[in-house]
């Protein structure tokens, strides 16, 4: 029979977050940036089809870094737990807050219960009336929730970024420019200067889509072009 | 078959929200399996005194040179009783696409609501607009569900309407209460005025009518079974209530606004009137 060695619930947890951060750092950053015209997401992604920013109800969206198969089960769960919320109560009854509550007690769960941690961080973002009351949410592996003002960076090299974004953050941002100040910090770790439109997946939560759109859903996702045009303007 | 990890990740993996709610929360669905349980049928009726209950009547829905169009009258009725001038039966079920209903309002309403949810849910859980014809198999499969409400005399009979984008063409689809799906050509109409509408719009439809005289033929075919059918309501101008008309074209749904409705209301009762003709 084997000999089970002992090993201090200490350096359990220890082991455990040190695993999970590692795989989180691996990934590329993705930012999160509150400014007039509502919530920019921002993140570095090569590809056009898998996704690290999500709709997940009318004013509410999503953004992970880590592993696909995590954040995305993390994603969808979501989705279920907002449409049957908002479905069984009424539509205004989904808020962010509810959501990353659930997020943090099931990454908790799994941080302590199952075999290894999700290497996950998930930045759940929702869009209110003006910029005051938006709220951001950052929630890590552990089950650990932090409410964030005006922006969040994960993943990557994040203190890095988060330098460069909290240098040029301020609250009168429109889009162009929260775009543009994310962009600038997501190059922050590296040589290059400026990132192609096709290497970035950028979505934002407008904040008046009911007038502008016609739409309760405040998410929209910016194809290529798109990006091209905005950060074209006014340069 | 040995039941794999994956096995069971695949079988839980769905983009249905109907599918989920009927694992999860079956009590939430509007197909009778609550409060009576699963499998359970409703206490059976007396056939001499159906239940009484709001019935939604009558929807027109044609296809024009850009698109289609659906509308619907603002009545519901309880026996011989008015039971709401006011109701809505015709909604946006997504972008690209709205339905009309007909028959017992409460559990339409309810339909409704599960059918946008699960619209919106498939498109945020894969990232894309299910195809036309997907949207219109799923609401056949929640009329199908509603089959042992229907037995007990609370049928519920949809139209729906949709742009085909691939294609290009807006397109139309009827149903019966088995959750049967027809597709249907350039205009039909359900609810107990729908006879009296179809008449009015056999001789009012044209080929490529313009999204305008879409709007006035489908407003004057509700004008017309609101005369003949008492379950239907006409314009009111005394409420200022005008019919409920969606257009759906390249661009998306969207709805008439009211002044224009009231305007070729207006037209209509005034053109009649000048006639001095028995209907």
């Amino acid at each position: 029979m084997t000999q089970q060695f002992y090993v201090s619930p200490e350096q359990l947890m220890k082991d455990r977050a040190d695993f999970a951060r590692k795989g989180i750092a691996r990934g590329r950053s993705v930012v999160v940036i509150s400014c007039r015209d509502g919530i920019a997401l921002v993140a570095e992604n090569p590809s056009p089809s898998l996704h690290k920013i999500g709709e997940i109800y009318d004013k509410i969206a999503f953004a992970a870094v880590g592993k696909y198969n995590e954040f995305e089960s993390l994603r969808q769960a979501g989705v279920r737990y907002a449409d049957v919320r908002g479905y069984s109560y009424d539509r205004e009854d989904v808020t962010a807050r509810g959501l990353a509550s659930v997020y943090a007690q099931s990454l908790g769960a799994v941080f302590t219960a199952e075999q290894k941690p999700f290497e996950v961080e998930l930045a759940v973002a929702e869009v209110g009336p003006s910029a005051e009351l938006d709220h951001l949410y950052r929630l890590t592996f552990d089950g650990s929730i932090a409410d964030e003002s005006g922006f969040i960076v994960m993943g990557g090299q994040a203190d890095k970024v988060s330098e460069a974004v909290a240098a040029g953050w301020q609250g009168d941002l429109d889009f162009a420019g929260a775009i543009r100040l994310a962009l600038a910090g997501l190059v922050a770790d590296k040589e290059t200067t400026t990132l192609p439109a096709s290497a970035v997946e950028v979505a934002v939560l407008d904040r008046g889509s009911e007038s502008s759109r016609g739409t309760r859903r405040a998410f929209r996702r910016l194809e290529d072009a798109d990006i091209t045009t905005l950060l074209a303007e006014e340069n | 078959m040995q039941e794999t990890t994956a096995n069971q990740v695949a079988a839980n993996a769905t983009s249905s929200f109907t599918e989920h709610l009927q694992r999860q929360r079956p009590d939430l669905l509007p197909f009778g399996q609550s409060p009576f349980g699963q499998g359970q049928q409703l206490p059976a009726g007396n056939p001499a005194t159906p239940l009484q209950v709001p019935h939604g009547t009558t929807i027109v829905a044609m296809s024009y040179a850009g698109g289609v169009l659906m509308a619907g009258d603002r009545r519901a009725t309880m026996g011989n009783v008015i039971a709401s001038r006011h109701i809505e039966k015709v909604f946006p079920a997504d972008q690209f696409s709205v339905l009309g209903i007909a028959g017992t309002a409460g559990i339409a309403l309810d339909i409704t609501r599960l059918f946008q949810v699960e619209l919106e849910h498939y498109e945020k859980i894969e990232g894309t607009l299910l195809s036309l014809d997907g949207k219109a198999n799923r609401l056949g499969a929640m009329i199908r569900s509603n089959l042992p409400m229907a037995m007990q005399g609370l049928a519920v009979v949809p139209l729906f309407a949709g742009f085909d984008r691939p294609a290009g063409v807006g397109r139309l689809f009827s149903y019966d209460v088995t959750g049967g799906r027809y597709e249907e050509q350039e205009h039909h109409s359900v609810g107990s005025g729908s006879m009296f509408a179809r008449g009015a719009l056999k001789k009012l439809w044209r080929p490529n009518l313009t999204e305008q005289q879409a709007v006035a033929v489908a407003v004057e075919a509700l004008y017309d079974a609101a005369d003949d059918d008492s379950a239907t309501g006409g314009p009111d101008p005394v409420r200022q209530l005008w019919p409920v008309v969606y257009i759906v074209n390249r661009t998306g749904a969207f709805r008439v606004p009211e002044r224009e409705l009231a305007a070729m209301a207006g037209t209509i009762i005034e053109s009649r009137a000048v006639a001095q003709r028995e209907a």
